[in-house]
This record gives structure tokens, sequence and C-alpha cells, in this order.
């Protein structure tokens, strides 16, 4: 992992580092050469890690005044907001720190789409951003039903059901998430501790995440290899550092907006009235975050069907690599690939705002044209355009725009709107 | 940067109006009012808060259960703010059941402040019985669990009419155009004069309603005073803190020609 060979200065250090290596590790991370024209969407990576160790010692504070019992679970969450120290602050930071989390996370997926940060060498990188993120998904459920309100219910009601469209096992499996016959306290005593467990395989996914980028290295704006360390590389320390940290605040700004002036605009009213198996809420939607995947799921008429587009629309995600034909990894140099990006962002916006409409009329059709582009773009509009399309001149380094004098349009870019 | 932080909120712009068009499937236009706890130093009107639990006490506490507020929260700082005198008095006035006494018994005796509001029935099946079968919900956090909140139960209970022409209602059923599909179970409670306000407030409908659902905000927010305080606060330490970063951040990276 470590490319250069570091010698600690003190004997001590010498001793300690000749046994474990910790020492030329933190080496390593503060010198790992970055490329300098990293813009600020690049700053979500950090942002993220962020938002993990947020959740993560939010929840674990929460976690000792819960009490995973159905008859309990939603007084004991009334009990951390109003008698627990501070309590609502640490619950409204993990309840929309959970939203944060996502928010960003569609950040740093969208930024890796525009800048092909997911081809060759990187491959292993993103696959394993994509089992965080389907991880990610599978704790926001979880955690949205603890707090034991209708919306909780019925969405646990609404998700394990999906299991029950597998043909011959689908019942029994059903039956066996549960722990019942429908959901209940077995239900949430088991979504609490898979609740607590999945947090910390994430953190340790994270940890190959970053190593397997500390392989290859970043890519960049301009999408091509660089030397490293060379001209168009800085020290991670201090450069990324700082530039990471502030926009990490800007982030926390909006982020503490959230959790002291609107902190429940994202959730759902009925979630603060009682789980009550015997009434059905009239419109039941899962939380914003999923409400593209909701929205694929419902546009297909055949429940077994629209479990598999549903599933197949994140899984199709980790064939990328592949699936792209195109050699050329920035957008910026690919005009044609620029245009459908943009539209694909779109369409994933109008499968979000479908997926909180009721699944009917005009809404049930935009959403399956909407799913259907989803789809095309992944399995027919990528891999013809590595083809056909008539890429840009790209330079041979960061520093350099050479070849043909083509600009470098991202460089240009971020230094105008620095101006501004 | 401009540029990118722009785009960034014009996503969270659209994000939230995307969960706002979720909670608002049936367009009905509520009531206003000008809430004192709206906005960034928003406070509760400590007057409107002993008004609106007199209300509580007088009107809706016959059916309305209100079980995670206690008789000692009456008296916290953030709330309706009675003297801790006030309180005891107020919890002494209201009958607990308590036990098994050494002999096995249950007993009643005068309320304490560490109480929970006493329940004004046994169980839910009980209230049930009581109404017709509509289980009158729990008070404590019911704003925060109706989609339109405040505005919601101050226009509800505002909003009791004759029912238009060809709208037949059952017996025990009436016509609240708030209401989703305009038909409740709970009858008109609030008339003009119906409490009087020790303060000398003249007690109208419109005043009540404000005063009660005030009440019913703190009851389902009672840290909303800190929280507004501590999130300016906050605020302001973060955009100082962020400045300062931002300059640190021009200082550091001035040491190569890159902008940053």
């Amino acid at each position: 992992m470590s490319d250069q060979e570091y010698i600690p200065k003190s004997k001590f250090g010498k001793w300690f580092n000749d046994r474990l290596p910790l020492l030329s590790l933190a080496s390593h991370l503060t010198d790992y050469p970055t490329p300098k024209n990293l813009n600020y969407w690049w700053t979500f990576g950090g942002i993220l890690t962020f938002c993990l160790i947020t959740q993560i010692v939010t929840g674990l504070t929460l976690a000792m005044h819960y009490i995973a019992h159905a008859d309990m679970a939603f007084e004991s969450v009334e009990h951390i907001m109003r008698d627990v120290n501070y309590g609502w602050l640490i619950r409204y930071i993990h309840a929309n720190g959970a939203s944060m989390f996502f928010l960003a996370v569609y950040i740093h997926i969208f930024r890796s789409l525009f800048y092909g940060s997911y081809k060759s060498p990187r491959e292993i990188i993103w696959i394993l951003g994509i089992i965080i993120y389907l991880l990610m998904m599978a704790a926001a459920f979880m955690g949205y039903v603890l707090p034991w309100g209708q919306m909780s219910f019925w969405g646990a009601t609404v998700i394990t059901n999906l299991f029950s469209a597998i043909p011959l096992v689908g019942e029994g499996i059903v039956e066996w998430l549960w722990g019942g016959y429908s959901v209940d306290n077995p239900t949430l005593t088991r979504f609490f501790t898979l609740h607590y467990l999945i947090p910390f395989l994430i953190l340790g996914l994270v940890v190959l995440h970053i190593w397997a980028l500390h392989v290859p290295g970043n890519n960049n704006p301009v999408g091509i290899d660089i030397k490293k360390p060379s001209k168009d590389t800085v020290p991670f320390h201090p450069y990324i550092v700082i530039k990471d940290g502030f926009a990490l605040l800007m982030f926390m700004i909006v982020f503490a907006f959230f959790v002291f002036y609107t902190p429940n605009i994202l959730g759902h009213a009925d979630n603060y009235i009682e789980a009550n198996p015997l009434v059905t809420p009239a419109h039941i939607v899962p939380e914003w975050y999923l409400l593209p995947f909701y929205a694929i799921l419902r546009s297909v008429p055949d429940k077994l069907l629209g479990v598999i587009a549903m599933l197949s629309a994140i899984l199709i995600l980790a064939a990328l690599p592949w699936l792209d034909t195109s050699k050329i990894r920035s957008a910026v140099f690919r005009p044609l690939y620029k245009q459908f990006y943009w539209i694909l962002v779109a369409d994933v916006l109008i499968l979000g705002y479908v997926g909180a409409m009721p699944a009917e009329g005009l809404y049930l059709l935009i959403a399956r044209v909407a799913t259907a582009y989803y789809f095309l773009h992944f399995l027919v509009v990528l891999p013809v355009l590595g083809f056909k399309e008539k890429t840009l001149p790209v330079p041979l380094s960061i520093t350099e725009p050479v070849l043909g004098g083509s600009p470098n349009l991202v460089m240009a870019k971020s230094k105008e709107s620095m101006k501004q | 940067m401009k540029f990118f932080f722009l785009k960034l909120l014009s996503l969270t712009v659209l994000f939230i109006s995307l969960s706002f068009n979720s909670n608002s499937a049936e367009k009905v236009e509520y009531l206003k009012t000008d809430w004192s706890f709206k906005g960034l130093f928003g406070k509760f009107d400590r007057g409107a808060l002993q008004r609106g639990y007199q209300v509580y006490t007088e009107v809706c506490s016959s059916c309305h259960s209100m079980k995670y507020v206690s008789y000692r929260n009456l008296a916290e700082k953030g709330g309706p703010e009675f003297t801790e005198e006030q309180a005891k008095a107020i919890a002494a006035s209201f009958e607990v059941t308590d036990g098994p006494n050494d002999d096995g018994e249950m007993f009643t005796r005068p309320g304490k402040l560490s109480d929970k509001f006493v329940m004004p029935y046994e169980n839910v099946k009980a209230a049930q019985a009581a109404n017709g079968g509509a289980y009158p919900p729990d008070m404590s956090v019911l704003v925060k669990a109706r989609g339109g909140g405040v505005n919601y139960i101050y226009s509800l209970l505002q909003g009791y009419e004759d029912p238009p022409t060809g709208i037949d209602l059952d017996e025990g059923v009436y016509y609240n155009k708030y209401m989703y599909g305009n038909k409740i179970k709970m009858a008109n409670q609030l008339s003009d004069g119906l409490v009087e306000y020790a303060d000398g407030t003249k007690a109208t409908v419109e005043q009540m309603s404000k005063d009660v659902t005030t009440f019913l905000m703190w009851t389902a927010e009672p840290h909303l005073e800190s929280r507004h305080q501590m999130g300016f606060k906050a605020i302001v330490y973060l955009i100082i803190l962020t400045i300062l970063v931002y300059f640190s951040m021009k200082r550091i990276w001035s040491r190569i020609e890159t902008e940053v």
C-alpha cells in the first residue's frame, strides 16, 4: 500500500513501526498524492465518512435509551425526545442524518457517473461502493421501522411482503423474516439487531473502498491518468484536508438547518401515530431516498417482475464498468454522453417524484416511461455511445493542456466560479 | 464555487418540495394565524400556553388523553412556566390510581409533579365504547402526527359547518370542512365564552383554538425553544468557522499556482 519507505525519526518510533507500521500508514495517508484539479464534487467522500461516523455515534447513544419492544418502542422514543438530556438533539441528528447521508451518497454516485470514476482500473472501488449503498438502504429501512409508528409498521409490512413474490418459497421466506405470521415484536427485535450491525459492516467496507482507491489513486475532472507524485498532484495533507474540511462545514450548515429548524420535514406525519395493525394509512410511502426505486417497483403490473425490476435497477449499476464501452472517462470530453447524463439525472428525479404520488393515471404512465428509459440508458445508450460518439481531444496532463490546444474546461470553469 | 453550491441548494429545495407534495395529497387551504413559535427565534407565548392548558383541561381532556406529558413539565422552562406551587396544585387536583399497596390493593391519592397526565379512560376500548366506536387520539404528539400540523388543528377546531345539501350524516357524525373526507366523529366543542380566562382575555372560538393549538405544539415539542436558541448559536458558529477555514484554505493553496 505505501509506495515509499518511511523511516520514523525517533528510536521508539522506529521500534514500534517495525512491529506495527502505523506510522508508515499515517505517512502514506498524509502524503497521498492527489490530483490538484479535484473540484468540490470530490469532497463528498469525506462528507460521507463524517455522515457514517455521526450516525454511528448518535445511534449508539440512542440505543442506550431505546427499548426494542412492540409495546414500548414508541414510548421509549418519546422518552428520548422529552426526558433524556439533549435526547431530542441526538434523535433529530440521527433521523435527519440518514437523509443527509443519502443526499451526499447520491451526489457522490452521480459525480462518479459524470467523470467516469467507475472505469478501469477503479471497478472494485465502484462495486464496493454499490454494496455500501445497498447496505445503507437496508440500514435506513430498518432504522425507520424502529420508532414503531404507523409508517414504520406499514412500510415494514409492504417491503417484507415483496419477498412473497418469489415462487414456491416466497410465503415461507416472509414468515421467516417476520418471525411470525405478521410484522410484530420478533420482527422489531431482529430489525434492531440488524440495524445495529449493518453500520459496522459499512465501516469495514468503507475501509476497503478507501484502500482500493489508494491503489490507482483518485480519478479527476479531466479523467486522465496522471503521474504520481508530479506537478499534477498535491499531498493529501494539508491541501485536500482543508478543502474537504471547508466543504464539510458548508454541508454541516445545511444539516444544522434541518436539525434545528425543520427536523420533521423529511419524515412522514403518520410516524408520530403509534403502530396499529388494524388501521392502514391512506398512503404508504417510503422515505424520499427510496422513492425512485419504489416508482420502478410499482410501474410493473406483475409483482414478481416488479421486484426483479427494482433490484435490477440497483444491481445494473454494478455492471456499469462493462456496460460503458467508452475509453474516455470524463463527460467533459464526451459531448453526447454529457447530454444523456443530464437526461438520466432528470429521469431519476422524475422517478422520485412519481414514487411519492399515487400509482394511477398519468403518474403511472410517467413512471413506466421513466423506468423504461432508466434501463435503456444503461443497456443501450451507454454500450452504443462508446462506439458511435466522437469525443473531444483529451489533454496529456492536468497542468499542460496540450493536444490540439484543447482547453481544460473544468479548470477554466472552476477558476471562473471562484472569481465570482 | 458559487455555482456549485447554487446547484446543491436547488437540489435540496427540489427534494424538500417533493416531500411537501407527498404529504399534501388533498388540497385544502387551512386557516392561518401568526404563530409565535415559528421562525429562527420562535418562542412560545407563555399566556397562550397557560390559556391553552386551561382549554385542554376543561374541554379536550374529558375525552383526549395526553399520556407522555407529566405535571412537572408544566413548571419547566420553555413551557407554560407555571410556578412550582401552581404545578403542584394542578397535579393535586387530580385523583391518581396508585398501588398495589402492602395489602395488595390499588388506592387513589392526589397527583404529584412526577405523575403523567391522568387519562380520561382506562384503555382504548373504554374510550371507543364511550365515543361511538371512535378513539379520541392521544394529544401528546398530535400536531406532529397530522400533515397540516398546527394550521390543520387550528382550522379543524373552527371548521364545523352545516353539511352541504346532498350529504347525509349518520348519527354521531359531524361535518367539518377541514377534516379528511369532511366527516368527523367529534362534535363541535368550542363556543364563544366556553371557558373563563383568568387573565381576562376574551374567550372567542378563534382565541381558544389558537391557545389550545399552541399548547399542543408545546406538548409535541417541549424543547422547541431551546432547539431554536441552540440552532441559532450552532449555525452562527458554523458560519464563522467556515469563513475562517475558507481563508486558511486560500492561504494554503496559494503555495501552489492552482486556485481552489
